[in-house]
């Protein structure tokens, strides 16, 4: 099936970047209309998912984080977060709510809120090469037309 | 007897994982020299909150608690408010219902 639009967002796992790569999502996501709800929930689910990058993937280092971003019929929507860093070894066990390898003030609750506040997730890993997180909404949009 | 002190501290913009780790030394920072029994974090002016800010808000429960203070949470956005109990803290005494006449009380949301 072919994306009606799409977008490809680079950039370094600095923390600044958050707040871009909500940003980033948010202006993808007006051509669907949503309603305030449905923005909330992507621009959370994403700002856990680049946050992962920042915090785990790229620990000790920079690295970059693509933000691919495609929209399908019916108000599909379909975000990659992809970076190449350190990996997953135990994906089941990290998407375990409370579980975190960051420290105190880490709740660990990362992948349960991608979980919720989307349709569908999906994370790949592989230890020493990076990880992709695959997040699926459909954007019903104010007036309940998905497109 | 000590002196049942509360502190209001006013939260603005997004509480996200670049923001959190300012935010916690200026709270701790008031805090620790206060030793305040209560803790009102009002949430009126923030535009975004993801789980950093859950670990924000345990953080300093955990600190409150250290000296048997209390931590109460106010104004709310409705989005975040569906975050914390996804997260679990509707099971936890800090939110506060409308204050009355002086008086205030808190319930479980």
């Amino acid at each position: 099936m072919k994306a009606i639009n799409e977008s490809r967002v680079l950039f370094p796992s600095l923390s600044a970047n958050e707040s871009f790569a909500r940003a980033a999502v948010s202006a993808f996501a007006l051509q669907c209309d949503p309603t305030l709800t449905e923005l909330n929930d992507l621009r959370t689910a994403v700002s856990e998912a680049v946050t992962n990058c920042i915090v785990h993937a790229y620990r000790d280092c920079i690295g970059d984080i693509l933000l691919y971003m495609r929209l399908f019929e019916n108000g599909r929507m379909v975000i990659k977060v992809r970076d190449h860093g350190c990996g997953i070894a135990d994906v089941e066990k990290a998407r375990e709510p409370l579980m975190t390898t960051g420290g105190e003030e880490r709740a660990g609750l990362g992948f349960s809120v991608m979980e919720s506040f989307t349709d569908k997730m999906r994370v790949i890993s592989h230890v020493g090469r990076g990880t992709t997180v695959i997040l699926e909404k459909y954007i019903h949009g104010k007036n309940g037309n998905a497109q | 007897m000590p002196t049942e002190t509360r502190k209001r501290i006013l939260l603005n913009g997004d509480i996200d994982h670049h923001h959190a780790s300012a935010m916690r030394q200026n709270i701790d920072a008031v805090l620790c020299e206060e030793r305040p029994s209560a803790l009102e974090l009002d949430f009126s002016g923030v535009t975004f909150m993801d789980s950093s800010g859950i670990g924000l808000i345990m953080g300093r429960y955990r600190l409150l608690n250290s000296w048997g203070g209390k931590l109460i949470v106010t104004h709310i956005p409705p989005h975040i408010e569906k975050l914390m109990h996804l997260a679990g803290l509707g099971c936890l005494p800090i939110f506060e219902e409308t204050v009355k006449e002086g008086m205030s009380y808190e319930s479980n949301q």
